[in-house]
C-alpha cells in the first residue's frame, strides 16, 4: 500500500509524510482533499511545494502542524518527525512542537503577529516559552534576530508595534519570530504572495539564507515556480490532492517528467521565451467531488492511454532521486512501448 | 487619418484627498493631505498594439486604467480616444464612444453579479447601446459564449457554477458584446492559476487577431507584460519612468528601476544568473521622496535626483525619466 | 468514491430543497418549531372568518349574557360552552384573538414593508452616493436612533391625530399606527443596506456596468439590490416581531387600533382589567398568542441570520 518513497541518505529523514488522507465530511458525502501524500524531507533540506489552488498544497501543510479547520480532519496516513510520530498526538502535545520545533510564517504577516504587542513582547515570549533563558538574555537574542533577517536600528524598531512596520518588514520579523526558538523544520506558506515583486526576492534570500545558517529544513509551499526555483532543493508538484512527481528542482523544471508538470511549466512565461503562444492545459482542475478514475489528471492528458482511465498511477521510483505518479514509467507500460 | 492614435493621454495627473475627518484636522493641527495616484503621465496607444503599464502597489496603473474607462475622474489632464476627447459626464457622442471601450477586471470572483444568469451578464451591453433585441440577443450570447471557448447552454447557468477561469472567459465575453475596439485589462490573470493564466493570455491574443483589438494591459507581472505586450510603460509612484518598446526594454533597461524590476524576477530557467540584491521598499505615496521619487533606492544616485524632478527625455529605445540619461546626453553632445 | 456522491435534484422545487438553506432549516429542530408555529398563527389570522366559531364584530350575534364565561364551562345563564371563555361582553375569546391576530399581523406586514421600502431606499441613495447626502441621512439616523422608537411611535402617533378630522380618526387609526411604527423602525435597514451597498458598489460587477455607462438608477435596482437583499431579509423577519410587539404596547397603552377592531394588544388591555378579579382567561389566551407569535417569529430571523452568515458556515 505505501508509495516507495527515496531514501536521501541512511539517516532518517527529519519530516516524513506516509499516504496522508485528508477528508471533509459533508452532507453530499465525503470529501477527499489529500490522497495518499508521501513525501520526506531531509535535514537541512528545502523541498518546495507547489501546485494550483485547490491541489492541497496548504491542506498538506495544515495537516503537518495539525491545524487543519474542522470538518477536515485525517482519515489516514502518517507524519513523523524525526522518527515521532506526530499525526496522533494530543493537542497540547502538538501545540508544544510547533513554534518549538515546526516554525510557521503564513501569507499575511498580519496573522502571526499581534497588532496589540510590541515585537519585542511577541519575541521575548515566544523565546521564554520554548527555552530557559532570562528575559535580558532572550531581549539579546530577539535583537541579533531581528538584525539578521535584515531590520535596520533592530535594538531601537524592536519596541515598535507591527503596524509601524511596512509590509516586507513585517515578513521579516514573522521569520525571526518562526525562527527564535530554533525549530529543525520551517513550514512557509506563501509567505512571498503578498509582497510586491522587488520585495519578495528580499524575503526569500532572508528565508533561504538565515534557515541555512541554522541547519533548519524547510517546507515552501507556494503557487509559484519562479520562487521554488531560486530557492528550493527538491520540488513536489501537487494536482487534485495527490503527488504528481517529486524530484531535485533542476531536473523537473527543465525536463518534468509527469505530463501535467511538464504542461504546468509550458504555461509560465518568462523573461526569456519567445514563442508566441503558451502551452496550455485543456480544461482546468477536477472539483473534489469530481475527481475522475484511475489517474487524477487522465481527462486533460496529451499522453493518455486505456490503463489511465481505469487504475490509479502510484509514486514510481526513477532511481535517480525522481519520483513520478504516472503510467508511462511504468516497467510493464515500458516494455509495451518498446516492443 | 488611421496614423492617428487609438488612444492619447496627456499630462493626467489624478490626487486623492486622504485627510483625517475635518474635526481631527482642527484638533490636531494637521494640514489636508493627498495621495499623488498619477502625475503627469502621458502616452499614446496605436491601433492593433497591445501597450502595457507595469508597476507595484502604489505606482497608479490601477488609477490610470479606470481614469481612462471613466470610472475615476482625472484631476487634470486629457483623454482622446480617436482625436475625441473623453468626458465622461454624458451625451449621445459619449455614449457613441463608449461602445467603442471595454474593460476586463481581475477578480473573476467579482467582476460577474453573483445573482444574474451568464447570459443576462453577457446580454447587458447588448441591451444597455442597444445592438441587438429579442431572440437576436439569445443568439448573440451564445455566439459570444462560443467565440470564448465555452458552449451556448452555459447562458442558462449562474457564475458560481464556473470555476476562475471560465469566469474570466465569461467577462471576456461580456466585453467583447458591445464589439469594442478598445479593451482595457486590469491585471486579467493575476487572480488565476498558471495553466489557466496561459489559457486566458492565449484567447486575448487569439481574440485580438481576430477581431483587430488594441490591449491596454495592466499589470505587475513582467514575465505576462514581456509575452503579451508590443511596448511596455513602467510606473513608480505614479509617474512613468520609462517607455520601450517590449523587446527592448528586457535587453537595454534604461532607468535604474526597470533594471531593479527585472533583476527581481525570479530565474526560472537556472541560468544561474546571480541576482543583484534589490535594496529598500516602495515609500509612503502620501509622503513621497523629494526630487525623483526613486532616489532613496536608486545605486546610482546623485545630489541633483534628490532636488529636481528628473524630465522625460527620448532614449534609443524609446523614453525615461532620469537625471543620468541627461547627463550622458549632455556630455555626448 | 463517485457513489458517494448523490445526484443533484433537478427541477425548481427539488433544486430549492436541495439548497444549503433548505439543508440548514431542516437540521434545526427551532427553526422547523418555530416556522410551524408562525404558519398555524398566520393562517389562523388570515383564514379567520372561515375558522372561527362566532363573529366577535357582529353586534347582533352578541349575547351579554354570555359575558364572563370560563373556558370549557357551560355558561351559568345560556348554557352555551366556548374552549377559551367568553370576555366581559361576551364574545368568544378563541374569535377575539383569531381576528385580533388578523389586525396585528396586518399591522406588523404593513408596517415593515414600510420601514423596509423607505430604509433600503434611502440606504442604497446613501451608499451609493457618498459624500454630504451620505452625512445628512445618517445623521437624521443617528438623531432618531437616540429615541426609543415607541416613544418616536408615540409622538408621531400624536401629531397626527391632531391633524385628521376627529370623524376619520378610526378609520385612519390603522393606517396612523403603521406609518408610526414603520418611520420609527427604517433606521436599521437604512444603515445595513448603505453598509452593504458600500461594498458591493466597489465590487467589480458595478464597475462593468459603469464602464458601459448603465444609469445609476438601474445600477443601484438591477445590480446592488439584489446583493443586499439577504441582510434585509434577516431584519425584516426580526423587525415584523418587533413590530407586532410594538403595535401591542400602543394598542395596550391605549393609542392604537380602536376597541372596535381590538388587536392582540387591545385584547391584553381589556383582559388586564379582569386579571384579579377571576377572570384570568381573557387576558391569559391573547398573551400566550402574542407570546408564541414574536417569539416564533424572532426564533425563525435568529435562525435566517445565522443561515446566511457565510462565516459560521
Amino acid at each position: 500500500m505505501s508509495a516507495p518513497i527515496e531514501k536521501p541518505s541512511e539517516k532518517t529523514p527529519l519530516l516524513s509524510v506516509r499516504d496522508l488522507i485528508v477528508e471533509f465530511p459533508t452532507r453530499r458525502g465525503t470529501l477527499r482533499a489529500l490522497d495518499r501524500v508521501s513525501f520526506d524531507i531531509a535535514e537541512g533540506e528545502v523541498l518546495g511545494m507547489v501546485g494550483e489552488s485547490g491541489a492541497g498544497k496548504s491542506l498538506t501543510g495544515a495537516a503537518i502542524i495539525g491545524l487543519l479547520e474542522p470538518p477536515g480532519r485525517i482519515a489516514g496516513g502518517e507524519i513523523w518527525l524525526r522518527g515521532q510520530r506526530i499525526d496522533n498526538l494530543p493537542r497540547e502535545k502538538m501545540r508544544r512542537i510547533r513554534g518549538r520545533r515546526i516554525g510557521m510564517v503564513f501569507q499575511d504577516p498580519l496573522t502571526s503577529l499581534n497588532p496589540l504587542y510590541t515585537v519585542a513582547q511577541q519575541l521575548i515570549e515566544t523565546i521564554r516559552t520554548h527555552m530557559d533563558v532570562s528575559d535580558a538574555e532572550a531581549r539579546k537574542r530577539a535583537v541579533a534576530l531581528l538584525d539578521r533577517v535584515g531590520i535596520p536600528a533592530a535594538a531601537r524598531r524592536i519596541d515598535d508595534y507591527p503596524h509601524h512596520f511596512s509590509g516586507g518588514m513585517r515578513q521579516r520579523v514573522v521569520i525571526a519570530l518562526a525562527l527564535c526558538a530554533e525549530p529543525e523544520l520551517v513550514l512557509a506558506d506563501e509567505p512571498t504572495t503578498a509582497l510586491d515583486v522587488s520585495v519578495q526576492a528580499q524575503i526569500i534570500d532572508v528565508l533561504k539564507e538565515i534557515c541555512a545558517e541554522r541547519g533548519a529544513s524547510v517546507m515552501l509551499i507556494t503557487h509559484d515556480m519562479g520562487v521554488i526555483a531560486e530557492t528550493a532543493d527538491r520540488v513536489a508538484v501537487l494536482y487534485a490532492g495527490r503527488v504528481a512527481e517529486i524530484g531535485p528542482v533542476r531536473d523537473v523544471i527543465q525536463a518534468a517528467e509527469h505530463p501535467y508538470t511538464a504542461g504546468l511549466m509550458g504555461s509560465i512565461p518568462t523573461l526569456t521565451q519567445t514563442a508566441a503562444r503558451l502551452t496550455q492545459i485543456p480544461g482546468s482542475m477536477p472539483r473534489l467531488n469530481a475527481i475522475p478514475r484511475g489517474c487524477a489528471f487522465n481527462p486533460r492528458c496529451p499522453k493518455v492511454f486505456d490503463r489511465c482511465r481505469t487504475d490509479r498511477p502510484e509514486l514510481i521510483d526513477r532511481d535517480n532521486g525522481r519520483h513520478v505518479s504516472c503510467w508511462l514509467y511504468d516497467s510493464a507500460t515500458q516494455k509495451v512501448a518498446h516492443d | 487619418m488611421t496614423d492617428t492614435p487609438l488612444l492619447q493621454v496627456s499630462g493626467l495627473t489624478r490626487y486623492f484627498d486622504v485627510s483625517k475627518p475635518w474635526l481631527n484636522r482642527v484638533l490636531e493641527r494637521e494640514e489636508k493631505q493627498f495621495l499623488t495616484a498619477a502625475a503627469d503621465v502621458d502616452f499614446e496607444i496605436k491601433r492593433g498594439e497591445t501597450f502595457a503599464l507595469v508597476g507595484e502597489s502604489g505606482s497608479g496603473k490601477s488609477t490610470i486604467a479606470k481614469m481612462i474607462v471613466g470610472l475615476v475622474d482625472p484631476s487634470r489632464g486629457r483623454i482622446l480616444f480617436d482625436g475625441q476627447e473623453m468626458r465622461f459626464e454624458q451625451g449621445a457622442a459619449m455614449r457613441q464612444l463608449r461602445r467603442r471601450f471595454q474593460m476586463i477586471f481581475q477578480d473573476p470572483f467579482a467582476s460577474l453579479n453573483p445573482r444574474w444568469r451568464v447570459g443576462s451578464i453577457i446580454a447587458e451591453p447588448i441591451r444597455t447601446f442597444g445592438i441587438a433585441s429579442g431572440a437576436d440577443i439569445n443568439r448573440e450570447v451564445g455566439r459570444l459564449l462560443e467565440v470564448v471557448g465555452l458552449s451556448a447552454a452555459d447562458a442558462e447557468k449562474f457564475p458560481h457554477e464556473f470555476s476562475g477561469g471560465q469566469r474570466q472567459r465569461i467577462a471576456i465575453a461580456r466585453a467583447l458584446s458591445s464589439k469594442p475596439e478598445f479593451i482595457v485589462c486590469d491585471e486579467p490573470t493575476s487572480a488565476l492559476d498558471v495553466s489557466v493564466q496561459a489559457q486566458i493570455l492565449n484567447l486575448m491574443r487569439d481574440l485580438q487577431d481576430e477581431f483587430g483589438l488594441t490591449y491596454l494591459l495592466i499589470s505587475h507581472d513582467l514575465s505576462v507584460v514581456r509575452h503579451m505586450a508590443n511596448r511596455i510603460g513602467v510606473l513608480y509612484l505614479g509617474r512613468l519612468v520609462e517607455e520601450a518598446d517590449a523587446k527592448r526594454l528586457f535587453t537595454e533597461p534604461q532607468h535604474p528601476y526597470t533594471r531593479m524590476l527585472l533583476d527581481a524576477v525570479p530565474d526560472l530557467a537556472l541560468s544561474g544568473r546571480r541576482r543583484k540584491p534589490v535594496t529598500g521598499e516602495i515609500p509612503n505615496p502620501i509622503t513621497p521622496p523629494s526630487g525623483c521619487t526613486f532616489h532613496p533606492r536608486c545605486p546610482l544616485v546623485v545630489d541633483i535626483c534628490k532636488q529636481q524632478v528628473p524630465a522625460v527625455r527620448t532614449t534609443p529605445t524609446g523614453r525615461a525619466a532620469c537625471h543620468l540619461l541627461e547627463e550622458s546626453a549632455l556630455s555626448s553632445s | 468514491m463517485t457513489e458517494l456522491h448523490k445526484p443533484r435534484p433537478t427541477g425548481r422545487f427539488g433544486r430549492a430543497w436541495d439548497s444549503d438553506i433548505a439543508y440548514s432549516f431542516r437540521q434545526s429542530p427551532v427553526a422547523v418549531v418555530a416556522a410551524v408555529v408562525s404558519l398555524i398563527l398566520i393562517l389562523g389570522a388570515v383564514f379567520a372568518p372561515l375558522i372561527a366559531p362566532y363573529d366577535p364584530f357582529n353586534p347582533a350575534s352578541l349575547n351579554l349574557m354570555d359575558g364572563f364565561t370560563p373556558p370549557m364551562e357551560p355558561n351559568a345563564f345560556t348554557g352555551n360552552v366556548y374552549w377559551l371563555g367568553t370576555d366581559n361582553q361576551g364574545r368568544d375569546v378563541f374569535s377575539t384573538i383569531l381576528y385580533g391576530a388578523r389586525i396585528s399581523l396586518f399591522v406588523g406586514f404593513a408596517a415593515v414593508l414600510f420601514a423596509m421600502t423607505l430604509g433600503i431606499t434611502l440606504g442604497l441613495i446613501a451608499g451609493y452616493r457618498g459624500g454630504w447626502v451620505d452625512s445628512l441621512l445618517m445623521r437624521v439616523a443617528d438623531v432618531q436612533l437616540t429615541f426609543p422608537s415607541i416613544l418616536l411611535a408615540l409622538l408621531i402617533f400624536g401629531v397626527a391625530r391632531g391633524f385628521i378630522p376627529p370623524a376619520y380618526r378610526e378609520a385612519m387609526a390603522i393606517w396612523v399606527l403603521i406609518v408610526a411604527i414603520g418611520l420609527s423602525e427604517w433606521v436599521q435597514y437604512a444603515r445595513v443596506v448603505r453598509g452593504a451597498t458600500m461594498v458591493e458598489k466597489n465590487k467589480e460587477y458595478v464597475q462593468a456596468a459603469r464602464v458601459i455607462g448603465a444609469h445609476p438608477v438601474k445600477i443601484l435596482l438591477r445590480h446592488i439590490l439584489p446583493n443586499v437583499m439577504g441582510p434585509v431579509l434577516v431584519i425584516a423577519t426580526i423587525g415584523l416581531a418587533l413590530a407586532i410587539i410594538a403595535e401591542a404596547t400602543l394598542s395596550f397603552l391605549g393609542v392604537g387600533v380602536p376597541p372596535t377592531q381590538p388587536s392582540l394588544g387591545t385584547l391584553i388591555r381589556i383582559g388586564q382589567q379582569y386579571l384579579f378579579s377571576g377572570e384570568w382567561w381573557i387576558l391569559l389566551f391573547p398573551s400566550i398568542t402574542l407570546l408564541a407569535l414574536a417569539l416564533s417569529v424572532n426564533l425563525l430571523g435568529d435562525w435566517l441570520r445565522d443561515a446566511l452568515n457565510p462565516r459560521l458556515r
